[in-house]
């Protein structure tokens, strides 16, 4: 009972804490934003196209769907941690990290989307006339983006949650906060925690939204609620 | 890398692959049992996604920490949390296995004279296999991710290493217990694959990759 107390009066200091060192936390949410925000962009530009050429051709699945499993394996804390090795302490070795974590979900994800859209839809598109890129632009990529933004997701939200252990170095952000129970007790821990999984919400959310309007009107009746994504595993 | 290797890092080695395989079994059991309470009684889906969800979003480090008030600096802290994290990712794998069977298959069953229990031991769970297998896959490599952030509250797991080190600023160490963190996600990755095709033959007639 008095551990129930105890965390109701945690959360309560916790929102305090979140009041009044909103200096702190904007300051360190927004290294933590910029920090997310590069890796996706890189990620996106690396993995979108790749995965989505690859799915065109019919190509590559080997590598597309086994460097997901790798990549998925690969425990965050530990590829830091060789980074550091490399490029030492700072924002380019944790930028590389994250990277390397968020191409995977998406490569795969924008692979399989593509690659699995009807044959019948591409046979009449290429019936109609279209080039490849017109098949591309027009048929593939609106029909492949639920589970292409399946893929971002789960990357976006893998991404803040991982850019926290990116305060071990030298990266910034709010994992700064989450390491130093020394200086900013619990109720900082709890506060940072608070704004990180809102981050995480609110990276799912805005991919949400790019999805739905990027999404052609007619297919938008169609959002599935728990459309189980390649990285859970059921293809 | 030698010198260190009887002292510090086979340990830790030990240590983690014990905090894992402890935390995907209990996770697994809890998921279960969910999962197949929500098969049959649809109305317990939305309360246990939404638990494991929001479990799910805390970041590791702080939940970690959260918990030494109520489990103390120790193993079962650890535990605790890595069995929060593995609740989702199998929860939501068994319940779309068990969700997988065709009607046609499930019509078949019933026209069989199958009772519901049948159905769920003879077809339903055989069907699901490669879902939880995938789903048990996931959770063992997240799991020994996770497993290196322990090291925050408990001197146990690669993470050790890698923490000491990084204080110390101890480059070869650093490297030794990453890859070592690294291979073994990958290995235990193998190895469920390997499980998987033993479990299910009728899957590698048809060539599925």
């Amino acid at each position: 009972m008095s551990h129930v107390v105890w965390y109701l009066g945690t959360f309560g200091d916790a929102l305090e804490f979140i009041v009044d060192r909103r200096a702190l936390l904007l300051d360190k949410t927004w290294e933590h934003v910029l920090l997310s925000g590069a890796a996706m962009g890189v990620a996106l530009a690396i993995a979108v196209p790749l995965g989505v050429v690859l799915g065109h051709v019919h190509r590559g699945s080997f590598v597309a769907i086994n460097l997901a499993n790798v990549g998925r394996a690969l425990p965050s804390l530990a590829v830091i941690a060789i980074g550091l090795g490399f490029f030492g302490f700072g924002f380019t070795n944790v930028l590389v990290a994250l990277v390397i974590l968020a191409v995977p979900p998406i490569l795969t994800n924008a692979y399989v989307a593509v690659n699995e859209v009807e044959r019948e839809a591409v046979e009449a598109a290429r019936g109609m006339g279209m080039t490849p890129w017109q098949i591309v632009r027009r048929v593939e990529l609106p029909l492949a983006l639920p589970l292409l933004f399946a893929g971002i997701r789960t990357a976006a939200v893998y991404v803040v949650a991982t850019a926290t252990i990116a305060a071990i170095a030298g990266g910034g952000g709010l994992g700064e906060i989450l390491f130093n129970q020394a200086s900013y007790r619990t109720q900082g821990l709890v506060g940072a925690a608070i704004v990180v999984s809102a981050l995480a919400f609110a990276a799912d959310a805005a991919f949400g939204l790019v999805q739905r309007a990027l999404t052609p009107r007619g297919l938008r009746a169609e959002v599935p609620a728990l459309e189980p994504d390649v990285m859970t595993g059921v293809r | 890398m030698e010198e260190n290797w009887g002292s510090v890092l086979q340990p830790a080695l030990v240590q983690h692959v014990k905090l894992t395989v402890i935390a995907v079994a209990i996770g697994f059991a809890i998921a279960f049992a969910a999962a197949l309470l929500t098969h049959r009684y649809r109305r317990f889906e939305g309360p246990f996604a939404s638990f494991s969800a929001i479990v799910y979003t805390i970041p590791s480090i702080a939940l970690f920490q959260l918990l030494v008030p109520f489990t103390g600096l120790g193993v079962l802290t650890v535990e605790v949390a890595l069995v929060g994290y593995t609740l989702l990712i199998l929860f939501r794998n068994i319940l779309a296995g068990l969700r997988s069977s065709p009607s046609e298959v499930l019509e078949a069953a019933r026209g069989m004279g199958l009772t519901r229990r049948q159905t769920l031991t003879r077809v339903e769970l055989p069907l699901a296999l490669p879902a939880i297998v995938a789903g048990l896959r996931i959770a063992t490599v997240s799991t020994i991710a996770l497993a290196t952030i322990a090291a925050v509250v408990i001197p146990e797991g690669l993470g050790r290493p890698i923490f000491v080190a990084l204080r110390d600023y101890f480059k070869t160490e650093i490297i030794a217990a990453a890859v070592l963190a690294i291979v073994l996600a990958l290995v235990a990755d193998a190895l469920l694959v390997l499980a998987e095709r033993a479990l299910t033959p009728w899957a590698a007639r048809r060539g599925v990759a």
